[in-house]
């Protein structure tokens, strides 16, 4: 009763993951050489993040993206890199890739972190006091959905965000009163 | 090269620091891109070159970097590599493919910059114990420093960036290596670990030729990098990790209260293969130090310390065996002289 490898579909299944990818199980179960390719060789290295998982979900929509009409292909200008190359490689070119993709990748980054704002250090800031400074923005993009959402008479959406709004006005609440 | 670094025990696995009963060490990982410039896998030579003669000259400017150890990816010959790779100061990766990559080892090993890996910065701090804050504050020091004669790539949304989305935001990884006998031997791991994934972090162990986790050693780490401050970070891997710590200790303490005479059995057979064995092979050493670790936590074995058993650990990968006793050896030698290694690491301690 021998697992396969679903890489290889060859070799015997040696490693198992299953991880909680922002509230989605994702298993893997993979032999010791494709888990190799993964980047996993011994207890120290990186976990091999199930991203081609996460990123083929967006090439064949599932109903979250099924509504959104087809979009034409972005192309980054400093590297070449189009956003479908993105989704097959999972790996950026450069830095201007997030900027020509951006429109998409909100919703990617959700997938991926749950979250598609930076909240940490931002070396701009580094000499104000910028803790406070990040999660009003969050704040401010979802208000701005939401009405747009609103506005577009997509209810469902409209819903979803008025929920994460919650969220993220209840931990600004909480980063308040910690702070006295 | 680091012929040096072969006689020396790892700072890294000291046995210092909080927690070092359970926790091995901690690593800190920030994820930096030069702006400007096209990530190591995609870029041309000529870009990947560049990146590394930008490092050069921060090297040369900034005096805590030039007292580390500077290496150039052809200067490491392959034994080399996977010395470094055991050591943890590169990653497996690191130095496959084009070699126009560089590596900064810092004093004492507690610093690592790996340049043109899968970013053009990977900045690490090793730490020995529980101490995310202390290997934050470390790798934070040297971005800070490094940062003042780059620009990183930065975006307002995105944060720092990184050529996997999944890195982006902090562009920072916090993992703890976490030794649980406890948790495995009353099959409490699954358990806890489905908890653990969540809360946002991930644990892995890593499986050997059996069923069993390899040496009982698992690595919790944080998941996400986007959404959330390097602080929420360190707080959140911080808790959680202690959390494991006190369900490893009331497995432990199960553990003695309903079979006490078999785990006394257990820990002593492992030592005494230690001690006597002719053939060992690495994994073999792995399991069997995981043992004795617990013997030494559990107070049944009273003359081994932590640094020593971490010592071991090291020592008997297959390419610090080599460094160590200066000669390249094939898989049944290795064996044979592994047992020898421990055999007389043990001589001095101990019945
Ligand atoms: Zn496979
Ligand atoms: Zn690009």
């Amino acid at each position: 009763m021998n697992m396969l490898c679903q890489d290889c579909n060859k070799r015997e299944a040696q490693v198992h993951l299953t991880q909680i990818v922002n509230n989605e199980k994702v298993s893997l179960s993979l032999c010791k050489e494709c888990a190799a390719a993964r980047g996993f060789h011994s207890p120290l290295d990186n976990v091999p993040f199930p991203l081609a998982e996460i990123l083929s979900g967006l090439v064949h929509p599932g109903p979250e993206v099924e509504k959104v009409p087809p979009k034409e292909e972005l192309t980054c200008t400093a590297c070449g890199l189009t956003f479908t190359q993105f989704t097959r490689q999972g790996r950026f070119g450069c830095g201007e890739c997030y900027n020509a993709f951006r429109s998409r990748l909100e919703v990617i980054m959700r997938k991926i972190h749950g979250a598609s704002l930076h909240r940490g250090r931002n070396p701009e800031y580094d000499k104000i006091d910028q803790q406070a400074s990040m999660p009003i923005r969050e704040e401010e993009r979802l208000s701005q959905e939401l009405e747009k959402a609103i506005a577009d008479e997509d209810f469902e959406r409209a819903a979803e965000l008025r929920d994460k709004l919650k969220t993220v006005r209840e931990k600004l609440a909480v980063e308040e009163t910690s702070k006295g | 090269m680091f012929d040096k670094m072969a006689e020396t025990p790892a700072a890294w696995l000291s046995g210092q620091g909080e927690e070092a009963l359970v926790v091995l060490s901690t690593r800190i990982r920030l994820a930096r891109n030069v702006a400007g410039c096209r990530y190591p896998t995609t870029a041309d030579t000529d870009t990947r070159k560049r990146i590394i003669s930008y490092f050069d000259s921060v090297v040369t400017r900034t005096s805590s970097l030039s007292e580390g150890q500077y290496c150039k990816a052809t200067d490491i010959d392959n034994l080399d590599r996977d010395f470094l790779v055991e050591r943890h100061l590169i990653s497996p990766v690191f130095l496959n493919g084009d070699l126009s990559k560089a590596v900064l080892i810092g004093r004492n090993e507690q610093l690592s910059i790996m340049v043109n890996e899968e970013d053009h910065l990977r900045i690490q701090a090793l730490s020995s114990g529980l101490d995310p804050q202390g290997a934050f504050d470390l790798a934070m020091k040297y971005e800070g420093e490094i940062g003042r004669h780059l620009e990183y790539d930065y975006d307002r949304d995105f944060g720092f960036l990184t050529a996997c989305p999944t890195n982006a935001g902090t562009g920072m990884r916090a993992s703890v290596l976490i030794h649980l006998p406890g948790l495995v031997l009353t099959r409490d791991i699954d358990k806890v670990i489905s908890r653990i994934t969540r809360s946002g972090l991930i644990v892995r162990g890593f499986y050997g030729e059996g069923s069993d986790v390899l040496g009982n050693l698992f690595q919790v780490s944080n998941q996400n990098t986007l959404g959330l401050s390097e602080a929420d970070i360190i707080s959140r891997i911080t808790k959680v990790t202690r959390e494991i710590i006190e369900e490893e200790a009331k497995a432990r303490n199960r553990l003695d209260d309903e079979a006490a005479d078999m785990i006394e059995d257990k820990i002593w057979r492992a030592y005494g293969i230690l001690k006597h064995a002719r053939v060992l092979t690495s994994e073999e050493v792995m399991n069997l130090l995981s043992a004795v670790r617990l013997g030494h936590a559990m107070k049944i074995i009273d003359f081994l310390d932590v640094a020593l058993i971490n010592e071991i650990l090291l020592l008997s990968q297959p390419a610090h065996l080599q460094k160590y006793y200066k000669t390249e050896m094939d898989q049944s030698r290795r064996d044979f002289v592994r047992a020898q290694m421990v055999r007389q690491k043990l001589r001095k301690v101990g019945p």
